[in-house]
């Protein structure tokens, strides 16, 4: 590229376009179906029923400690499709930048996207850019993922949790949050966001025998929004135990000094596990093999009903053997974490 | 010396005759939820929550002339995401924004020395609410703004000394046992600002931190020390009902340099509290010197109406619990709050929603 900058040109359709797409997209994301330059990616048949899903990245800033926002556009709509129990195969992405744009950003961005999709075993088949107006040089990314379903008549739903079932959690909470608030905010610490590709676990446990009643991913909203929408679809009550709630310690910290709670912070490689408890040791053992879940914990339990709360709701058992409730997250969040 | 685990069995079992024990800050309420303690406790001791939300007591008004504010052509109002859903008379900053207004949620005021440095031709009105734990960044703002020569910033300020309320409690609500003091609001003030209220209303006052064993700490200590005074009530005991649990950030003194740079910038004046009315000296205004960096901030001491059947006023004051007001959980609810206290973080009848049955 013989500019250093994105300028509207780039975004014409003509000659800048060409040798954008070329030098960094085509160079980075090279396939088979993609090398085609067509209008549209022709791909084979599947016997088994497709699973799409799309998702749209704005974060604020576009690089952070353990990512920016293309691998986080790659891992957030692979793991959407992989929580549906199928295998992610395709992607594509549209992307927007903003005039101003540095190209050599643009590279890194696309070069971590590449790398995610390797690591998740997906192909980008389709893409498309365009420039506009806007105030921070920035870009935002939409993803499709395309996967085809493991086995249509068994896949993980929050509507099937047990009474019984143990809640296993993939790792530490509120990483990703606590990452891009402390990068806002210009406080320096050493949180890492924990965006990460969950296709090794989810496979591990799906692969293994393991009958994994709920499988979801834990992102905006956070641990306790998710199981509330899981005790909800199921008409059960989850119970956790205060203790057991996996949180690293400067995170701790953080969310002490900011008034957060680590429930209800956004997390970018966190899945939520529900298994019957037979199976549980076995798939906490599975699930810590995986690089992302190496911090995992049961964390609780799914029981049919309590007596102080109605059915559908989380409590959580207090340290000093209280009890309260859980509830979904309300108000405005932090916008544009993801 | 009792273990915290023996204090936790006595605060289970505790038969002595009804405590009511005010945790004055809204995050001592909200710690004391998420730690289960009320629930564990003995039925003899009723926690009950004060005014220390500093949302909480805002008049509807001053969101009124945030709002229009933010309506008004070249003015952006800043401020922190908790006062974005509190209703005002005709909307919140978060519908206004909606509309066409120019909002921007900020976690510190710092952040709008920025803003306004690279948008010269907009003026930037902070919507300054807090306590003495908040006051100084405002201070320290200043300091920043004048040293930058930064004018397009103006400060609506609702800031309170909490001191004041908890004595308006003191004079009005005689029921009240004892009191949990504001933990942050004590770094700044020192817990020595207590012993006249407690010496003069016999009631104890117990600083702590936000932790489940201080809360056990504090309670434990709150029990005995009112116990006790009970017992020698007919001989007013010389020694002080004042207990700093907090030492690790509390000291008696306060923190005097924090105080000191707020008092550059601000003095004491009248100012309207919800549910309590105007309290002397119980607000902070920008100092003569610095007025050109206020905007307007003195003419909010009329308050509008409540909403019909909303209890706001009497949940601040500690005289109902949330569930009893008539709206709660049903005309008011996180989503569509009637009134503040059921927005903010702090706010005890949204931390009550978040953990009812």
């Amino acid at each position: 590229m013989n500019v250093s900058k994105i300028t509207m040109a780039h975004g014409s359709g003509g000659r800048d376009s060409a040798e954008l797409m070329r030098d960094i997209f085509g160079r980075h994301f090279a396939n088979e179906v993609l090398d085609r330059l067509e209008d549209g990616a022709v791909l084979p048949p599947s016997p088994e029923s497709l699973v799409v899903s799309t998702d749209s990245f704005v974060v604020t800033p576009i690089e952070f400690r353990g990512g920016d926002i293309g691998k986080l556009s790659v891992c957030g709509t692979v793991n959407d499709v992989l929580m549906m129990g199928a295998i992610p195969e395709y992607l594509t992405c549209g992307f927007i930048l903003e005039e101003g744009l540095d190209i050599a950003v643009l590279d890194r961005i696309a070069m971590s996207m590449a790398a995610a999709a390797r690591e998740a075993d997906v192909l980008i088949v389709a893409g498309d850019t365009k420039v506009v107006e806007g105030r921070n040089n920035g870009l935002m990314i939409n993803t499709t993922g395309i996967g085809t379903l493991r086995d249509r008549s068994a896949h993980p739903s929050a509507a099937n949790a047990r009474p019984g079932d143990v809640v296993i959690v993939s790792g530490n909470l509120g990483d990703h949050h606590a990452c891009i608030l402390s990068a806002r905010m210009g406080i320096a610490n050493n949180i890492g966001s924990d965006c990460a590709i969950l296709c090794e676990m989810a496979d591990s446990l799906l692969n293994n025998d393991i009958d994994v009643h709920v499988m979801r991913d834990v992102t905006r909203g956070g641990l306790g929004t998710v199981l509330n929408e899981i005790a909800n679809a199921s008409g059960q009550v989850v119970e956790l135990s205060e203790q057991e709630i996996p949180v690293d310690a400067e995170v701790r910290d953080f969310c002490g000094i900011m008034g957060l709670d680590p429930l209800y912070m956004g997390n970018e490689g966190k899945l939520v596990a529900i298994v019957p408890q037979a199976q549980a040791e076995r798939a906490l053992d599975l699930m810590r093999a995986a690089e992302a879940g190496r911090h995992a914990r049961a964390i609780g339990k799914v029981i049919g009903a309590d007596v102080n709360v109605g059915r559908g709701s989380v409590v959580m058992r207090t340290k000093i053997g209280g009890t309260r409730r859980v509830d979904v997250l309300f108000g405005e969040g932090l916008p544009r974490i993801c | 010396m009792k273990s915290i685990y023996e204090k936790l069995e006595y605060l289970k079992a505790r038969k002595a005759p009804p405590l009511k024990l005010m945790e004055v800050c809204g995050t001592h309420t909200a710690a004391i939820f998420k730690s289960g303690i009320r629930g564990v406790l003995s039925p003899t001791i009723r926690l009950i929550s004060g005014p220390g939300c500093p949302v909480c007591v805002t008049p509807a008004s001053y969101i009124d002339r945030c709002v229009a504010y933010a309506h008004t052509p070249d003015h952006t109002v800043a401020c922190f995401g908790d006062m974005l859903k509190v209703p005002g008379s005709v909307c919140s900053l978060s519908e206004a924004k909606a509309e066409g207004g120019r909002v921007e949620m900020i976690y510190s005021p710092f952040e709008v020395a920025d803003l306004a440095a690279a948008e010269p031709r907009q003026t930037f009105i902070i919507a300054a609410v807090g306590f003495e734990t908040t006051a100084p960044a405002y201070a320290l703002l200043m300091d920043e703004l004048t040293e930058r020569g930064i004018e397009n910033v103006k400060l609506l300020t609702a800031l309170k000394s909490a001191i004041p309320a908890i004595e308006w409690i003191c004079e009005s609500e005689e029921s009240v046992d004892g009191f949990l003091c504001p933990g942050h609001v004590s770094v700044v003030t020192g817990s020595g600002v207590y012993e006249p209220l407690a010496a003069r209303y016999g009631k104890p006052f117990v600083v702590a931190g936000f932790e489940e064993m201080h809360l056990v700490d504090a309670i434990y200590e709150l029990a005995r020390l009112a116990e006790d005074h009970r017992s020698s009530a007919a001989n007013p005991a010389e020694t002080s009902l004042v207990r700093n649990l907090y030492g690790e950030a509390v000291s008696a003194e306060g923190n005097t340099k924090a105080r000191r740079v707020t008092a550059r910038y601000f003095e004491a004046g009248r100012a309207t509290w919800r549910g309590l009315g105007e309290l002397d000296e119980s607000g902070l205004y920008l100092r003569d010197e610095y007025r050109r960096f206020d905007a307007g901030s003195h003419d909010l001491a009329e308050d509008v109406a409540l909403p019909d059947g909303c209890r706001c006023a009497d949940v601040i004051t500690g005289r109902i619990d949330p569930d009893e007001c008539p709206m709660f959980g049903t005309a008011c609810a996180p989503g569509r709050p009637a009134g503040p206290c059921m927005v903010s973080s702090e706010g005890a009848c949204g931390i009550w929603y978040s953990n009812r049955g």
